[in-house]
């Protein structure tokens, strides 16, 4: 069959060729021409796909997808002070679907993300911009304060501190008679990538790396359900690479915490089910199709053939997904609603298993709740009405779906073994391979839109006249002055006795490597330790990481 | 003038440095002299940055949220250092709204998104064209 098959190809290409020669084709294709068999020849189904829920898992994790349910709607949300956040929170579980487990998506401030206090100088303008202030447990049970953590589900966005507020959130589930097993959420939990692409580190490689495990650890035994890190593509993406690189240096980092965690004396089948991952959404519908899909079935592989993982839980990669921040344009900003919904129909016929979809302001602001609104019901409207979600993996079997998912594959397997090669993510990070890699594609990207090679509506092409845009969120800027008072007021009426205590347990465990960080920051942050203090304590023994 | 340098400065706590280095790398490609000070910058780093590399441009890139509070601390810390002529000029996520404030302040030009590079390659060139 091939060999007509490549002889009317080749009379087609015959064609083309006359028809170009008069008319050429638009310049800039990222893709090729057309697909067919001949691009899949050899491909052997149950090897490359196999079943929804089977390894290795390329047509999705679960044997029944969005036929079963759909995915977590979750919108990342977070700024000012943390009763404001709690009133965007309650507003959007009244957006949801009632009955179902509520989910939230926390947005930390900066100085929160960076391990500092609200009144430390190096806050200054900071509080509460991009996400909530959190200085101490005292701040986060406003957060949740009429929240049951028995019946949301929560992610948060947190990175070097991590341990630190899953230890708030637990002892905030406390007092509410939550115990920790009850738990369901999810932390980012991913310092690599902070290395690498998103800039909020605190510590060295080693401790930071002890960290995790550290929670790894303890959540295996004690917060069964909780997702203890969510491997993260996206700010990789958002920083400028390509969809193989996002796919490459995301694997690249969970090989190298399955590592540290197997290091560490854990059996790879205790942890390796909790583990999540993250990735972006960007413009090009189909090519993130194929990135989901590669992404899946090589995470599967790795976990059987080179970490022996037995169970298939810990092959199978589920992942949230976010909408390409870096898509938006504050140029003709209701353009981004579009934008968002092809990259939300990428999410889902990629088979996501959650999702948050970007505000059309965001190039400008943090979100309003009329954008956040309508973001949301971006993804109700592909859920609900576009019919995409019925069918599982619809798009397997095209030649151009599964000759992509191949090639991306490809890509993504030659960096990991250069990555290998140079001794792990870890290393091709402290040697800036990774950061030049994503910096050489982002000057690229850059360059296209400059050169008109790629257009983007409305910023290098159909351009209007604008005036400047209403209605932005502005934060409080007297916030940094009232999270200083909270403070300054539990400074005095807290017992700090006990709480020099705790921090003085915490330092002595700093120092012991063999010793879980998790039981004695919670100790600290249940005596209401500030996240400042207990992060200097650590630097004060870890150090800070430097590029 | 010949050799503009260029310190291109993260103030603040925000780790998006897409723009700042397309920056730095594309006046690099314009023939000034750069310096990138990379992330997380306090403003007495960057004036002291600015005064140990003879800075003639300060290229200040925030999309955190903080740059009323940083932009203008920034440019009086400068002056107060007896940088009184270098340019200052910013990007980053900055409501227009904000820019007449941070202009009054002594911050030259703002750049917001979807820019081309090559708009602060001109500011800059056109402000030294006759120095």
């Amino acid at each position: 069959m091939n060999e007509k098959l490549r002889a009317n190809r080749a009379k087609y290409d015959e064609l083309v060729a006359k028809i170009t020669a008069k008319r050429p084709e638009r310049t800039n294709l990222r893709h090729n021409r057309l697909f067919t068999p001949l691009d899949l020849e050899g491909f052997d189904y149950m090897e490359k796909l196999g079943f929804p829920g089977e390894y290795p898992f390329t047509r999705g994790p679960q044997p029944t997808m969005y036929r079963g349910r759909f995915w977590t709607m979750r919108m990342y949300a977070g700024f000012g002070n943390a009763k404001e956040s709690n009133e965007r929170y309650k507003y959007l579980l009244s957006l949801a679907k009632k009955g179902a487990r509520g989910n939230l998506s926390i947005a930390f401030d900066l100085p929160t993300q960076i391990g500092y206090d609200s009144d430390d100088q190096i806050s200054e303008g900071e509080v509460g911009k991009v996400g909530v202030a959190i200085d101490s447990l005292a701040d986060m049970e406003v957060l949740f304060d009429g929240i049951p953590l028995d019946k949301v589900s929560t992610s948060m966005t947190i990175n070097a501190p991590a341990a630190v507020l899953l230890a708030m959130y637990i002892a905030v589930a406390e007092k509410q008679g939550v115990t920790m097993d009850q738990l369901e959420g999810t932390i980012q939990n991913d310092i690599l990538k902070e290395y690498s692409a998103r800039g909020t580190y605190i510590f060295p490689t080693k401790p930071s790396m002890r960290l995790i495990t550290n929670i790894f650890e303890f959540c295996s035994k004690n917060v069964p359900s909780w997702n203890t890190i969510s491997i993260s593509g996206y700010h990789i993406r958002e920083a400028g690479s390509t969809a193989a690189q996002e796919i490459a240096f995301t694997l690249a980092d969970g090989i190298a915490y399955v590592e540290a965690a197997i290091k560490a004396g854990m059996d790879v089948d205790d942890f390796a089910g909790r583990l999540s991952f993250f990735w972006n959404a960007h413009n090009d519908m189909l090519e993130e199709v194929c990135k989901f899909r590669a992404a899946r079935r090589m995470w599967a592989k790795i976990m059987k053939e080179r970490f022996n993982a037995k169970s298939a839980k810990s092959m199978m990669m589920r992942f949230h997904t976010q909408t390409a921040g870096s898509t938006l344009t504050a140029q003709q900003p209701e353009n981004n609603i579009v934008r968002v919904a092809i990259q939300t129909m990428a999410a889902c016929l990629g088979g996501t298993q959650s999702l948050h979809t970007n505000s059309k302001d965001e190039a400008m602001a943090l979100p309003n709740e009329a954008a956040v609104m309508v973001a949301l019901r971006t993804q109700q409207i592909v859920a609900y009405e576009s019919g995409a979600g019925d069918t599982i993996d619809p798009l397997a079997g095209s030649y151009y779906v599964e000759a992509l998912t191949n090639d991306l594959e490809e890509k993504a397997w030659d960096y990991i073994k250069k990555i290998d090669d140079m001794g792990g993510a870890a290393v091709a990070i402290d040697k800036g391979y990774i950061q030049r890699e994503i910096e050489d594609s982002s000057y690229k990207y850059q360059q296209e839109v400059e050169r008109k090679e790629r257009i983007i509506v409305g910023v290098n092409e159909f351009v209007v006249k604008e005036g400047p845009v209403t209605g932005l969120l502005r934060v409080d800027p007297s916030i940094g002055v009232a999270q200083a008072a909270r403070l300054k007021e539990l400074r005095a009426n807290r017992d700090n006795e006990a709480v020099a205590a705790k921090l003085a347990a915490l330092k002595a465990a700093c120092e012991d490597e063999n010793a879980n960080m998790m039981p004695v920051i919670l100790d600290a942050v249940r005596v209401y330790a500030t996240l400042g203090e207990i992060c200097n304590t650590m630097r004060s023994v870890f150090g800070l990481y430097k590029i | 003038m010949e050799n503009i340098r260029v310190l291109v400065a993260k103030p603040g706590l925000d780790g998006h440095d897409r723009g700042a280095k397309i920056i730095a790398r594309s006046f690099r490609d314009a023939g000034f002299e750069v310096i990138y000070t990379g992330l997380r910058q306090t403003p007495e780093e960057i004036v002291e940055a600015a005064l140990q590399e003879d800075a003639n441009v300060v290229a200040l890139s925030l999309l955190s949220g903080a740059h009323n509070t940083l932009f203008p601390k920034i440019v009086k810390m400068l002056h107060a250092a007896g940088m009184n002529d270098v340019l200052v000029i910013g990007g980053g996520v900055i409501p227009e709204e904000d820019i007449p404030g941070l202009k009054a302040a002594g911050v030259a030009a703002i750049f917001t998104p979807g820019t081309p590079t090559a708009e602060p390659i001109a500011f800059i060139k056109n402000f030294f064209a006759d120095k």
